[in-house]
């Protein structure tokens, strides 16, 4: 499982696009708001954490597709389903590679794309933690919808239309509760809630994928 | 015919697209439950006449 | 006799082509009057005025909104569980019924939100769930249009659909923590205190249950469509593999 964990990181690395895109796009989109919404600092420290979570959501979008695609179209999915690994712990590895490689770099360039819309003082800390603790779900539940669409030959727009519902409960407890921290106000229920959505996603839904996938694999 | 008042607009708009995407949904099923009877039907003859 | 039986395609095709001139004939005696009953001869409400009269398309597209949800969630649990056809297919035949009275519960609470609250979009939690649900249908009925294989595409949708149940519920939840909203309270319970009073709720009762046997209607045609189309699918298949 480690080993296939290093391969598909290695992969993503030579491959170059997979985990500079994400970060480039969430770039944009911190970019792009502020020409939308004007430059005043007031309304954009106001909006900064939901930008950045919607932000972050839609850069990990992005590269859903390819956690399962490549492998498919290969033949490698194949080989790995006959391999002594349960369906299930691959599932995980794949989603794990994709938070290491979108996910993860998207929370630690939070904080500094935060200082592009005048994020408050302990907002930094707050979007750092509420994203550390909420992308595992957003790619936990890509790699679901993934293993739904993986047999499509134009699977991408679809699997936006599928995942994109399901993200919706970790959006709203995840900006709620860097909203409410960033103003100082008690943010702990959300954040537990959030916690417990990615506890819950990440026990529950390989065994989802995992049958989605040997349907697929059929 | 009856008064309905400031909200006549609000209602008969309301109930007519409520109308109007029923029926829909009615033709709509309708419709394709005849044709896919017809080309079951012909398909079966053919399967007969196959056999 | 156990209820498995109508399983079986031939007998559910057996059975449902004797009780659907019923259903049809029911459905057009409760909801044809109930309509023109609530639409012609119903009061003004007090603190809704005529626009009251909204109600009884409202309520029963909304709750049957829902209900077509829970019970294309069951018959996909049937199918993972038991494989069944008729089960899944009759979730694939629901699924457009229940973007219609989602759609047709959004506009008609869009409509009566503009003169009752002043606007016709308010991120309200339960109009915030209806667009939700929305959404879900429209991915469930995506995944199937896009997949060619039958089976495949009943194994998919119904793991779409019993993970995506789990969210929905998930996000009523975290839209009810999210914003707390202007609708009223449940109009139909069985606490008096918020009950509707009588004059309106006997002919909502009539739609209610027209809207019901509607939908067991649309349903039981839809479904007997969907397996003749399998059956179809079937016969086509052999006559190619007889030509070649």
């Amino acid at each position: 499982m480690i080993a296939l964990l290093v391969r598909d990181l290695r992969l993503a690395m030579r491959a170059g696009g997979g985990f500079g895109l994400g970060l480039a796009f969430f770039l944009i989109v911190s970019t792009l708001v502020p020409f939308g919404v004007g430059p005043e600092a007031k309304i954009l420290s106001r909006i900064a954490p939901g930008i950045l979570w919607v932000g972050a959501l839609l850069a990990c979008l992005l590269s859903l597709d390819r956690i399962f695609q490549l492998d498919f179209e290969d033949g490698s999915l194949d080989l790995l389903a006959t391999a002594p690994i349960p369906m299930e712990g691959i599932v995980t590895v794949k989603a794990l590679a994709h938070w290491l490689v979108t996910g993860l770099p998207l929370t630690l360039a939070a904080p500094l794309l935060g200082m592009l819309m005048n994020l408050e003082r302990p907002g930094h800390f707050w979007i750092f933690l509420t994203l550390l603790i909420g992308t595992p779900a957003l790619s936990m539940i890509g790699a679901f919808g993934a293993a739904l669409t993986v047999g499509l030959k134009r699977g991408g727009l679809l699997l936006s239309l599928l995942v994109l519902p399901l993200y919706i409960p970790t959006l709203i407890f995840g900006a709620e509760a860097a909203t409410r921290g960033t103003a100082g106000l008690p943010a702990s229920t959300p954040l537990l809630m959030m916690a417990g959505i990615t506890a819950g996603s990440i026990a529950l839904l390989p065994f989802a994928a995992a049958a989605a996938l040997r349907v697929n694999l059929r | 015919m009856l008064e309905l008042g400031k909200y006549t607009d609000a209602i008969l708009s309301s109930w007519t697209i409520t109308l109007g995407l029923l029926i829909a949904l009615i033709l709509v099923t309708w419709r394709r439950s005849v044709q896919v009877k017809q080309r079951l039907d012909a398909a079966e003859e053919r399967a007969k006449q196959n056999d | 006799m156990s209820l498995w039986e109508f399983a079986n395609p031939v007998k559910f095709m057996a059975l449902s082509g004797k009780v659907l001139p019923w259903v049809i004939g029911l459905c057009t005696v409760t909801l044809i009057p109930g309509l023109i009953w609530g639409f012609f001869f119903t009061p003004e409400a007090s603190n809704f005025g005529n626009s009251v009269k909204i109600i009884y398309i409202h309520v029963p597209s909304a709750m049957m909104a829902i209900n077509i949800w829970v019970m294309m969630l069951v018959t996909s649990l049937i199918w993972v569980v038991r494989r069944h056809h008729v089960s899944v297919r009759a979730a694939k035949a629901a699924a457009l019924i229940g973007v219609t009275m989602t759609v047709i519960a959004l506009i008609t609470g869009a409509i009566w939100g503009q003169p009752m609250w002043g606007t016709y979009w308010a991120w309200d939690p339960r109009l915030t769930s209806f667009l939700i649900l929305f959404l879900f249908y429209l991915g469930y009925m995506a995944l199937w249009a896009a997949i060619d294989n039958p089976d495949t595409a009943a194994d998919l949708t119904s793991v779409l659909c019993i993970v995506g149940s789990v969210f929905a519920v998930l996000s009523r939840y975290a839209v009810n923590f999210w914003n707390q909203g202007l609708h009223q309270g449940a109009s139909l319970s069985l606490d008096k205190e918020e009950h509707v009073s009588d004059v309106y709720f006997q002919p909502l009762l009539l739609c209610l249950a027209g809207f019901t046997l509607l939908f067991v209607a649309l349903l039981l045609v839809r479904t007997r469509t969907e397996l003749r189309l399998v059956r179809l699918h079937r016969l086509e298949v052999r006559e190619r593999m007889k030509d070649a």
